[in-house]
C-alpha cells in the first residue's frame, strides 16, 4: 500500500537529494548511458564548485536579498495573522466571522501569476491607483518597477496572499483554549487585557514558536515564482533571490556543478538553521517541532 | 472531537451561537475601533481589486478609454471579451491542459497519499516505524533544484504533462495529516470489521474512507489547487507553448503582454494585435473562478478535516 507514494518520493525527492553529490563533481551529462551513469563517471573535483560559487558576487547579492526578505517578513508579516486571528475570534457574530474568514483566505488560492497581476492592475504604472492620482492632479508613482521599494512590495504581496490563511492555525489554537480558564480569570478580577496576556497568548505560544522555527529553517527559500515573475520588471539587483539565482546562473546556462553547489549550500544552511532554532526553543522550554518522547 | 470547547456549567445557556458568555464584557471603544479598521481593511483589500477586475472585464472599449484603464463603476455588461477568449486560440487549450493536469494529478496524489497514510496508521504493519521514518525524513532533506531538473529531464519527461504531475505528486505534509486523522478513528470499529473477516482493503474502502470525507476532501483540494496554480514547473519543463498550462500562458499573456490568446494566431508568431485590457481581465476572472468556487466547500470541511487531523498529530 505504501509502494506508490514511496516510489514517487524516492524518484523525485530522494534521488535528487542524493544528487547533491554533483556539487563535488565536474558533472558532464554526456558521460555514461544515463543521468545516473553520468553521475558515476563524472570527475570528482572536491570543493572547486564552491570556490566558483563563493567567488561570484551575484551569489552574495542573492543571498543578501534573500536574508533581508526573510528577516523583514519575520518582523512585519509574521505578527499580522495573529492580530487578525484575535480580531476575528473576538467577533460575536459567527456569520460575519465566517464571511470575513472566507474572504481573507481567498487570495491564498490564487496563483502567484494572478497575485502579481492583481498588484500590477492596482499599483502598476497603468493601474487603478496611478490612474486616480493622475485624474486628481497627483504624481503617479509605480512601485511595481521600483527596486528601492521592492522589499515592501513583495511583503505586501505576501501579506495579501497569505494573511487570512496564516490566521487559520491561530484561530484553531484560540478555539481550543479551555473556556473555564477565561471564566476563572474573570472571576478573579482579570481585565480583558490581562486575560489576553495571561490566558490567550500562552495558549498561542507553542504555535507561534513552531511556525517561527519552520520559517527560520526555510530562511533561504522565500518562494520562487513571486520573484521569477517580477525579476524583469524590477531588475536583478533587487529581485534576485537564492532560488532565482540557481535558475538563471545554473539551469539556463547549464552550469550544473555550480548550481548543485548552491543547492547543497541551501540544504545544509536550512538544516542547520532548523536544528538551531529547535534547540533554542527547547532551551526556552518549548517542545518545538518535534518531541523526543 | 469538536466539543472540546464546550461551554461549562457557568456559562449562561444562550439560544444563539453568537451570544457572549456573561463574564465577557463588551470590548472597549478602542478595541472595537482597531478591530473594525483591521477587519475592514482586510475585506477591502480583497474586494476592491476583485470588483475592479470583474467590472473591467465586462466594460466596453469606450468605457475603458474614457476612464483611462481600470474601471470601478459598471456602465454596461459587454461580454465580448469572454466571447473573444472562448472563440478559440490558446486560452481554451491552456484551460484544458490545466484541467487535465489537475484531474490526473489530484487522482494520483490522493490515491497514493491515502494508501500510504492508511498503511502507516496501522501499528501492526510490519516495518511501520522505519517506513514512517522514510517518509518523515523528507522534511529534513531537501533535493537541489539542479538534480531535480536533471532527474525529470533524464526520465524523458520534458515537454510532457507528466513533468507537471509527477515531481510534486506526493506531499509528505498531506500524508501526515491524513495519517493522523486515520489514527484518530475509533479502533474498535476497524477491529470489529476485521473480526468479521474484512480484508485491509475492505476496511479502508468501506469503513475508513466513508468516515474520512472532510480530510480527504480538503487534502484533495490542496492537491488540486497546487496543480492548477503551478507555474514554475511549467517554466522549467514545458518549452512547447501548445502544452502550456493556464498560469504559464497568463504570465506571458498578461504580465509580459506578448503571447497570442485569441483565435487564429499561431504560438510561434506572437500576435499582431495586443490583447485589450478587457480581454486580459476576463482571462484573470476565468483563472480565479475555481478558487472562488472552492471556498465554501473549504470553509465547511477545513475545521473538521484538516485541523483535527493536524492538531492530533
Amino acid at each position: 500500500m505504501v509502494a506508490p507514494a514511496a516510489l514517487l518520493l524516492l524518484v523525485f525527492h530522494y534521488v535528487p537529494t542524493l544528487g547533491h553529490l554533483m556539487a563535488l563533481q565536474d558533472y558532464n551529462p554526456f558521460l555514461g548511458e544515463s543521468a545516473l551513469g553520468a553521475l558515476l563517471e563524472s570527475e570528482w573535483v572536491g570543493v572547486d564548485n564552491f570556490l566558483d560559487l563563493f567567488a561570484d558576487s551575484a551569489f552574495w547579492d542573492a543571498l543578501k536579498n534573500t536574508l533581508a526578505i526573510t528577516l523583514f517578513q519575520l518582523v512585519f508579516f509574521f505578527p499580522l495573522p495573529i492580530l487578525l486571528a484575535l480580531s476575528l475570534h473576538g467577533l460575536a457574530s459567527a456569520k460575519l466571522r465566517g464571511f470575513l474568514q472566507g474572504l481573507a483566505c481567498l487570495p491564498h488560492f490564487f496563483s502567484w501569476v494572478l497575485v502579481v497581476t492583481f498588484f500590477v492592475q492596482m499599483f502598476g504604472g497603468a493601474g487603478l491607483l496611478a490612474q486616480q492620482l493622475r485624474q486628481h492632479g497627483g504624481e503617479p508613482w509605480d512601485i511595481m518597477t521600483n527596486p528601492d521599494t521592492f522589499l515592501l512590495l513583495v511583503t505586501a504581496e505576501a501579506v495579501w496572499k497569505d494573511l487570512g490563511w496564516g490566521s487559520l492555525v491561530f484561530l484553531a489554537a484560540l478555539s481550543s483554549v479551555d473556556v473555564s480558564l477565561y471564566e476563572a480569570a474573570a472571576v478573579d478580577g482579570a481585565t480583558a487585557f490581562r486575560r489576553l496576556v495571561h490566558v490567550t497568548l500562552p495558549a498561542l505560544r507553542p504555535v507561534i514558536v513552531l511556525l517561527a522555527i519552520l520559517r527560520l529553517g526555510d530562511a533561504l527559500s522565500v518562494g520562487f515564482e513571486q520573484y521569477l515573475l517580477q525579476r524583469e520588471a524590477v531588475g536583478r539587483q533587487a529581485a534576485e533571490v537564492f532560488d532565482t539565482y540557481v535558475y538563471y546562473q545554473a539551469i539556463l546556462p547549464q552550469q550544473w556543478g555550480v548550481g548543485a553547489a548552491a543547492g547543497l549550500f541551501k540544504a545544509l544552511v536550512g538544516l542547520v538553521l532548523l536544528l538551531a532554532a529547535q534547540r533554542a526553543a527547547r532551551a526556552l522550554g518549548d517542545p518545538g517541532v518535534y518531541s523526543r518522547s | 472531537m469538536t466539543e472540546r470547547a464546550a461551554p461549562s456549567a457557568l456559562a449562561a445557556p444562550s439560544p444563539g451561537r453568537s451570544a457572549r458568555p456573561f463574564w465577557r464584557e463588551p470590548p472597549s471603544a478602542t478595541v472595537r475601533l482597531g478591530r473594525g479598521a483591521l477587519l475592514g481593511a482586510v475585506a477591502l483589500m480583497v474586494l476592491v481589486p476583485a470588483w475592479s477586475i470583474l467590472v473591467t472585464s465586462v466594460a466596453s472599449k469606450e468605457t475603458i478609454e474614457q476612464t483611462g484603464g481600470m474601471v470601478m463603476l459598471p456602465r454596461e455588461l459587454d461580454l465580448s471579451a469572454y466571447v473573444a477568449i472562448f472563440s478559440g486560440g490558446q486560452l481554451p487549450r491552456a484551460l484544458g491542459v490545466s484541467a487535465l493536469v489537475a484531474l490526473l494529478g489530484t487522482s494520483l496524489s490522493l490515491v497514493s497519499t491515502v494508501l500510504a497514510a492508511y498503511a502507516l496508521s496501522r501499528p501492526s504493519l510490519f516495518g511501520q516505524r522505519p517506513l514512517l521514518a522514510y517518509f518523515l525524513l523528507a522534511f529534513l532533506l531537501y533535493p537541489g533544484l539542479v538534480p531535480s531538473y536533471l532527474v525529470v529531464s533524464g526520465l524523458g519527461l520534458k515537454d510532457t504533462l507528466w513533468a507537471l504531475i509527477l515531481p510534486n505528486a506526493v506531499s509528505v505534509f498531506n500524508l501526515v495529516v491524513v495519517r493522523s486523522f486515520f489514527m484518530g478513528l475509533p479502533s474498535e470499529l476497524l477491529d470489529a470489521a476485521r473480526l468479521d473477516g474484512a480484508s485491509e482493503w475492505a476496511v479502508l474502502v468501506r469503513i475508513v474512507l466513508p468516515l474520512s470525507g472532510p480530510v480527504v476532501g480538503v487534502v484533495g483540494l490542496f492537491y488540486a489547487v497546487g496543480y492548477w496554480n503551478a507555474y514554475f514547473n511549467a517554466v522549467l519543463y514545458i518549452d512547447d507553448p501548445e502544452l502550456w498550462p493556464l498560469q504559464r500562458l497568463l504570465q506571458s499573456y498578461i504580465l509580459a503582454g506578448q503571447a497570442p490568446l485569441l483565435g487564429g494566431a499561431s504560438p510561434a508568431g506572437f500576435s499582431a494585435h495586443p490583447p485589450t485590457l478587457a480581454v486580459k481581465m476576463a482571462a484573470v476572472v476565468v483563472a480565479v473562478l475555481p478558487a472562488v468556487l472552492v471556498i465554501p466547500f473549504f470553509r465547511r470541511n477545513f475545521t473538521s478535516g484538516m485541523l483535527v487531523g493536524g492538531v492530533k498529530g
